[in-house]
This record gives C-alpha cells, sequence and structure tokens, in this order.
C-alpha cells in the first residue's frame, strides 16, 4: 500500500486520479485543492457566461468521482512540502505522502501599472469564481475594457459582449491571439471579432489608471466600467520551489512527469516540459496536455510505466461560430515553405520544412485538423507523399494504402 | 468488441453509407423527410483520391486523444464505446483537432458527433453496414 497525495485539483489531478487507480485501486488518494470545488472545466467559464454551458454541466466528471475512486478531497492551502519526509502541510496540518503530484496549474499574471489600485471594478478570468464575480458585475449597459487579446481575454470578451454595453481590448502586441496565430490568421480572426462589435486597441498599453479611466500609450483614454485583467499566466511554482526542486518558467519535469525531487510528480500547466515540434522545453498550458500529463505521472506513481514524449502546442478555439485550429511550431518566411489558402469565410496556412509539416492554422473549416496535428506529433515524412492533395485536403489518402488499411481495417 | 471496419478494396464510392448513417441519426421514419433539400451531417464519410474511396467513421480507439482531451469532460468510452455527451458538449472541436483519423465532426447544432455504431437509434446495428451494397463496410470482431 502506498498514499498518494495530489496538490491541486484541475484537470491534471483528475488525470492522476485515474491513471493512479488504472494501476493501483486500493492506495489512499488525497488531494488538497485551493478551489472549493470538485474539478470543473476551467476553459468553460466563458462558455458559462454566454450562456452555453452550467454550473453543473461544467463538472469535468461526475459528483461521485470522488468517492468512487477512493479519494479524499480536502479545500485547503498547501503551504509546504518536505520531500525528504514525505509530508505536505495544510492550513497548519500536515499530511503524509509516498508519491506526491503537484498540478498546481498557473494563476493571471498581473504586471506593475500606475494606478491600478484606484480601479474598484478589476477582475481576472481564470476561475469559477473569478467567472461568478464577474457576472454579478456586469450591466446591460457596462463598457468593458479587457487588458490582453490572448486566450482568456477574446474568450472573456465573447462570453460576455451579448450581456454589457460595449467591450475594449487592447494589448501589448501588434496583433490578436499572438501565442497561436501569425499576422496573417490573426489578421482575419481580428476582421471577424470586429464585426460583432468588439473594439481592439493593439500595440497599445495602459500607462495609468484612474477609477473609470485608463490612460493609454497612444494617447487615448479609454473609460471604462469593468475592467478585466487577462495579460498572461504565470505558472504556480513556488511551493515546488521552496521545497527544492529545479524551476524555470515551469516545474522542470522528465518524460514521466517525475520532477528533480525524488518521489513528487508534476503535471499540468505548472509544468515545463518538452514540445517536440520545437524540440525545446515549454511550458504547454493546455487542457488536453493537463489530462494526459497526470495521467502519465499517475500511472508512474502507481509503479506503472507511461512516458509522453510527442507533446506539442494545439489549440481548438472559436469565436461567434469561427473556428480555429492550430498545432505546432512556425518559422519566419523563407525558412520553409509556408502554403496558404483562403478558404470560406477563413484561411489556411501550413508549415512544411525538412519534408515535415511543423505547424498549421485552420480559421473556418476545421474539418479532418486532426490529420495535421498528427502529422506534427509523429513528424511524418512527406517525401513521396502527394503533398498538393495533403494542402488542399485534410485525408488519410496520404498514407499508403497499407498503413490506411492498418488504421480503418484494425484495431487501433 | 465489434466494431466498424473499412475493405478499400470493395469500396464504390457510392455515399450510401453517408445517407443510411444521415437517415438512421435523424430520430425520423421517413427518410425522404430525414434527407431531401437538408444538408446532410453523416458520421461516416468517404474520402477519395483518384480512383480509390474508402469510409471513414471512428475507431473507437484503444487509447482515444478525443476522450483524453475534451475540455468539457463530455467524451467517455463505455464498454468500448466511445461516446460523447450532447449536453456537455460546448462545441469547441477540440476533439476535431486531435482525432487522427478526421473521424470526429461538428453536427448540425455545431455539437461534435461521431460514429456510435448505431446501437442507441433506431437502426440497432450500424446503418452503414447494412445499406453497403458491395460489402466495402463490415461490422465483426477483429
Amino acid at each position: 500500500m502506498s498514499k498518494y497525495v495530489i496538490i491541486g485539483n484541475g484537470v491534471a489531478a483528475a488525470g492522476c486520479i485515474e491513471g493512479i487507480r488504472s494501476a493501483d485501486k486500493e492506495s489512499e488518494i488525497t488531494v488538497i485543492s485551493a478551489e472549493k470545488h470538485p474539478v470543473y472545466s476551467r476553459p468553460l467559464i466563458s462558455y458559462y457566461l454566454e450562456g452555453k454551458t452550467t454550473l453543473e454541466k461544467m463538472n469535468y466528471r461526475s459528483l461521485d468521482f470522488y468517492d468512487k475512486n477512493n479519494t479524499e478531497l480536502i479545500y485547503a492551502t498547501a503551504e509546504k512540502i518536505d520531500a525528504k519526509k514525505g509530508e505536505v502541510t495544510f492550513d497548519g496540518k500536515k499530511t503524509t505522502f509516498d508519491k506526491l503530484c503537484l498540478a498546481t496549474g498557473s494563476s493571471p499574471f498581473i504586471p506593475k501599472m500606475n494606478g491600478l489600485e484606484n480601479v474598484k471594478s478589476k477582475f481576472t478570468f481564470m476561475t469559477m469564481d473569478d467567472s461568478l464575480a464577474l457576472e454579478k458585475a456586469l450591466k446591460k449597459d457596462s463598457r468593458v475594457l479587457i487588458i490582453g487579446a490572448g486566450l482568456i481575454g477574446l474568450k472573456c470578451a465573447e462570453g460576455i459582449l451579448g450581456r454589457v454595453g460595449s467591450v475594449t481590448v487592447c494589448d501589448l502586441a501588434d496583433r490578436v491571439l499572438s501565442s497561436i496565430l501569425d499576422s496573417e490568421c490573426a489578421d482575419v480572426m481580428q476582421k471577424h471579432l470586429e464585426s460583432k462589435g468588439i473594439k481592439f486597441l493593439l500595440s497599445d498599453s495602459a500607462e495609468s489608471f484612474e477609477k473609470n479611466k485608463a490612460k493609454m500609450k497612444s494617447g487615448e483614454t479609454v473609460e471604462f466600467d469593468i475592467l478585466v485583467l487577462a495579460v498572461g499566466v504565470r505558472a504556480n511554482v513556488q511551493l515546488a520551489k521552496d521545497a527544492g526542486a529545479e524551476v524555470n518558467r515551469g516545474i522542470i519535469i522528465g518524460t514521466k512527469m517525475q520532477t528533480t525531487l525524488e518521489n513528487v510528480y508534476a503535471a499540468g500547466d505548472c509544468t515545463e516540459g518538452f514540445d517536440s515540434s520545437a524540440g525545446a522545453n515549454r511550458v504547454l498550458a493546455i487542457l488536453p496536455n493537463a489530462y494526459m500529463q497526470g495521467y502519465c505521472a499517475g500511472v508512474n506513481m502507481a509503479g506503472g510505466e507511461s512516458s509522453i514524449t510527442n507533446a506539442i502546442p494545439m489549440n481548438s478555439i472559436g469565436f461567434f461560430g469561427l473556428h480555429c485550429t492550430s498545432a505546432g511550431s512556425y518559422f519566419a518566411k523563407g525558412e520553409g515553405e509556408i502554403y496558404e489558402e483562403k478558404i470560406c469565410g477563413g484561411i489556411k496556412r501550413l508549415y512544411i520544412k525538412d519534408d515535415r509539416l511543423t505547424g498549421y492554422i485552420i480559421i473556418g473549416d476545421v474539418t479532418g485538423a486532426g490529420i495535421y496535428t498528427r502529422l506534427i506529433r509523429e513528424k511524418t515524412d512527406l517525401s513521396g507523399v502527394n503533398v498538393d492533395e495533403l494542402k488542399k485536403d485534410a485525408t488519410l489518402a496520404i498514407f499508403l494504402p497499407e498503413t490506411r488499411r492498418k488504421m480503418l481495417g484494425g484495431v487501433v | 468488441m465489434k466494431r466498424v471496419y473499412v475493405n478499400e478494396q470493395w469500396c464504390l464510392g457510392c455515399h450510401l453509407c453517408e445517407y443510411n448513417c444521415a437517415f438512421a441519426n435523424s430520430g425520423l421514419t421517413d427518410m425522404v423527410k430525414a434527407l431531401k433539400d437538408k444538408p446532410i451531417y453523416p458520421r461516416v464519410h468517404i474520402e477519395q483520391s483518384g480512383d480509390i474511396t474508402y469510409a471513414v467513421s471512428c475507431r473507437h480507439c484503444k487509447d482515444p486523444l478525443c476522450v483524453k482531451s475534451c475540455i468539457a469532460g463530455a467524451i467517455n468510452k463505455q464498454d468500448g464505446i466511445v461516446k460523447i455527451d450532447k449536453n456537455k458538449c460546448v462545441g469547441c472541436l477540440t476533439c476535431v483537432l486531435v482525432c487522427p483519423y478526421g473521424a470526429v465532426r461538428p453536427g448540425p447544432t455545431g455539437v461534435a458527433q461521431k460514429c456510435e455504431l448505431c446501437l442507441e437509434n433506431s437502426c440497432g446495428e450500424p446503418a452503414c453496414v447494412k445499406g453497403c451494397p458491395n460489402n466495402a463496410i463490415v461490422y465483426e470482431e477483429r
């Protein structure tokens, strides 16, 4: 019998519980959760504000999930880890572990901005409680200023647009969704968002705030009733760092999700793992990654064998009915072939280099996109493949008949 | 368990599987009412490359990426069948992003859909297989 402790209660923790239980049905699992909710689907907080889901449907697992998995859920904040002794301190109490998983997630990053303390109605947008707090402040005529045109800022904008007077989004970057889109694709998405009524101030930042006013670097003044801070997120690494684990932008993990501390694993947005499309370590703060890392950590904690070596950045995100999928890494013009096609209502760009698809972005009809994602994840050699056909349509036609026979005629 | 398998060499590219699938999942009893003059959203689709055609539908993978990746926890695997909970799905299409076969697609309401083997609709067994005139799709143990 072992004793497992998981700090954090998001999707990585759920994956970890399921990973442990795939190999060990008996031993005790304790989850220490700072948020006072059972595991919920964090990316749905904007869908909730938009009325496309309910608090109940946001439960990531059924309500008997913890009981069924013989897991104790404690609502408390973990304060300290002693890896040598195998002890976690929370709310002044202590619990012991044989194996520990850190699934501490990330937190909104708020840069120092002059006068921010004068703004009464300000919110971040990471958690269910953030979303509920923001909802209370929304009024039909509210003017909302969102700092940050990334995934969080824009999903928030979409979620509240129909419930407020106006939404303005500013970002230091020269384009929207700069972490996942290149300039050409960002332009398409920005125009779409503008057509729905969102206003943008790009390559611009707030220099100072008064109670209801932001003075922008460009000289413009934006008046607002509600301020949403969605500049970015930072991995929650402090606990791990204080315990002596190696930490960079995230907690450093190996392919088995082990940290540099014995018996301590980490998974999800708090980690920095290997991005196989870029060949470098990165914080891959995406939900699929969180689940898979959590599961992998759990299997290893329970004495099984699991590793992840092919993680890549990938995103599927839609705004007002226009979908966008993207994956892998992009490169600058001239370093390889960039295929571009204007498709109905959108755009498709494929990045091809050394007979490999390294990255892609599709805005519009994303049917079959998973095949492109697969080619990146598996680093499929495209020499000898009808690349023209591949560029036009993502289908299984590019594979050899015998490969396809295994895919569609075999157990996979 | 029994799954849908494709015999590529027998496929005529007639697309009947798509129509039978769309009808079986329409909830209607009249095929004309279900399909005529309407965009159809089948859960099996024919791909064509030159003279080659073949049907593609969910493989009900042993280790399904869609289940692990769903941001709403709306996809799960029960008794070997990968299923989407339509009530929980918000239509983000992360499953489309990750499905290595291109077998998950958005349905008429924007919610994702895929082959669930017709076990819960009026057909009771895969309609694509039942209607295939040339045994190019079969439902069996392998």
